[in-house]
């Protein structure tokens, strides 16, 4: 067990650029199922890692844990050396019809982190308009959130987690409600957002496929107590498009990872 | 077709004159406990326009928006207090749901003894009914808020305060407005009975009662009618204003 959860968090240390998150000694315990024990973890500046693994292996719970939705029973998550009370970052929730406020506007959804900073308001609306521009939005942010459709409501949530300029952004399966066409489009939009603004994000994501198109790094977990079975780098240039899909190099590393996946899956 | 769908709840009122002109004609009821429509409406539009029938409307109103008022000053905040903490509502629901379940008419020998025979007694009853059932509304409306909203927002920094405030209270409106709903009609029942009997010389319910007992069978049904308007009156109003300040609701 140890030995296996060492050599790949290691190599991923020694190839990858400096670590903006430290994980270190990480345990977590729901009654008597232990999903985490003693893990550790970097998560490099500047990169999209997916995370990816089977049904119930604790995917959720750690970016819960390192967003702080979740306490730790034991362990140190730092970022940069501080702890996350010390940092801004952004959170992006599967479930965005419950995760928007239906009570205010779009515009005024994406402004309220802003708010509960005491950020004055023309300073507030400038914010937001200069995000919008910048990522080239063409949503009517002066409709209600359940006046836009499943795609749009979610890039309003995008938006709401990124207005603040955050260090990290974290996103629990943000295109799992939505429909195919919906959810080639959001992973452009996210592609976009990611190369626009070289936010560290860490995705969670059910579909293999997603988790490696949008990745840097492909964070493999397994069945819990959670170790990591791989940690995949995803060498492909970006933007990437559907030719990306359809190269060799993308065909072998999908390969890789679902060989690991069935392993891990099969492993009682 | 389709857009005199509108006019469908048309076919039902003008149903019920219909049978109502059949029964009167083939005499099913004596007739004099079963006045012609024609005389009926003519007793609601006299005793609206200038009768007595328009005072006791007017009564009837009074008392039971005073009580509505005076169940949601107390209840909303109450329920918002109590829904903070499931923990605490679990520990007095059985309290609640007890008096919610207890008619509020078994009350009055009570109230009468408390506040003696008059308004005070009528209104506060009916604000203790109405209370019981906006309290729970409330209350349920905070707990039920969705805990992925309330993530939401603590997860961008708000503070438990403003949570609250900017969150928990706007989830629960919805459910409010369903307690509110049904708070005034409750209010509107219980003011009704107390106004038919305990001392009472005007409002809609004596305007029932006084009619019935020297069989002005025109005058009862009109008073019928005039609580009927009322009640469905207020239930539309509170439906209106939640269409226009909750308007989030179902969606």
């Amino acid at each position: 067990m140890r030995a296996g959860s060492e050599p790949p968090s290691d190599a991923a240390a020694t190839t990858s650029p400096p670590a903006h998150v430290t994980i270190r000694a990480l345990s977590k315990r729901f009654g008597d199922t232990t999903v985490y024990n003693d893990f550790d973890l970097d998560i490099p500046r500047g990169k999209l890692i997916s995370i990816f693994g089977p049904n119930g292996c604790g995917k959720s719970t750690l970016i819960n844990m390192i967003a702080g939705l979740i306490p730790v029973d034991a362990g140190q998550i730092l970022f940069d050396g501080k702890p996350l009370s010390a940092i801004k970052f952004g959170y992006v929730f599967q479930n965005y019809r419950e995760a928007l406020f239906p009570w205010l506007r779009s515009f005024d959804n994406i402004e309220y982190p802003l708010r509960l900073m005491h950020m004055p308001k023309p300073d507030r609306r400038k914010r937001v308009e200069r995000l919008v521009a910048r990522l080239g939005v063409a949503v009517d942010l002066g409709r209600y959130p359940y006046e836009l459709s499943g795609g749009q409501q979610q890039l309003v949530s995008i938006m709401r987690a990124l207005v603040v300029e955050p260090e990290i952004l974290f996103l629990d399966e943000p295109f799992s409600a939505l429909d195919y066409e919906m959810t080639l489009f959001m992973r452009e939009q996210l592609q976009r957002v990611f190369l626009e603004t070289q936010t560290t994000t860490v995705l969670v994501s059910h579909d293999l496929e997603e988790a490696i198109y949008l990745a840097d790094y492909v964070l493999l977990l397994s069945r819990h107590p959670a170790r990591i079975a791989d940690y995949v780098s995803v060498a492909a240039a970006r933007p990437r498009n559907d030719e990306t899909l359809s190269r060799t190099d993308f065909v072998a590393t999908k390969a890789h990872c679902l060989e690991i996946f069935q392993r891990e899956v099969s492993r009682a | 077709m389709r857009r005199l769908d509108p006019y469908l709840p048309i076919v039902g009122v003008a149903g019920l004159i219909v049978l109502w002109y059949v029964a009167v004609w083939v005499k099913i009821v004596d007739p004099v406990l079963l006045p012609l429509p024609t005389d009926t409406f003519r007793a609601l539009w006299t005793g609206m326009i200038g009768g007595k029938l328009g005072s006791d409307f007017l009564h009837t109103v009074e008392r039971t928006v005073l009580a509505t008022i005076i169940a949601s000053a107390i209840a909303i905040p109450l329920g918002i207090f109590l829904g903070a903490s499931e923990r605490l509502y679990r520990s007095v629901e059985f309290v609640i749901d007890f008096f919610r379940s207890t008619p509020a008419s078994a009350m009055f020998p009570l109230f009468l003894v408390l506040f003696g025979v008059g308004d005070r007694t009528k209104i506060s009853v009916a604000a203790f009914g109405a209370a019981l059932v906006i309290l729970f509304n409330v209350a349920y409306g905070v707990m039920n808020a969705r805990k992925t909203r309330l993530l939401a927002a603590k997860v961008m920094g708000a503070s438990r305060l403003r949570v609250l405030m900017d969150v928990t209270l706007l989830e629960s409106l919805p459910q409010t407005f369903v307690g509110l709903r049904n708070g005034v009609s409750l209010a509107l029942v219980i003011v009704v009975v107390a106004e038919m009997f305990i001392g009472s010389t005007d409002g809609l319910g004596n305007r029932v009662f006084e009619a019935q007992q020297i069989f002005a069978m025109p005058d009862m049904y009109a008073a019928i009618f005039a609580a009927g308007a009322l009640g469905y009156g207020l239930n539309l109003m509170f439906l209106l204003l939640e269409r226009r300040f909750v308007h989030w609701s179902g969606k």
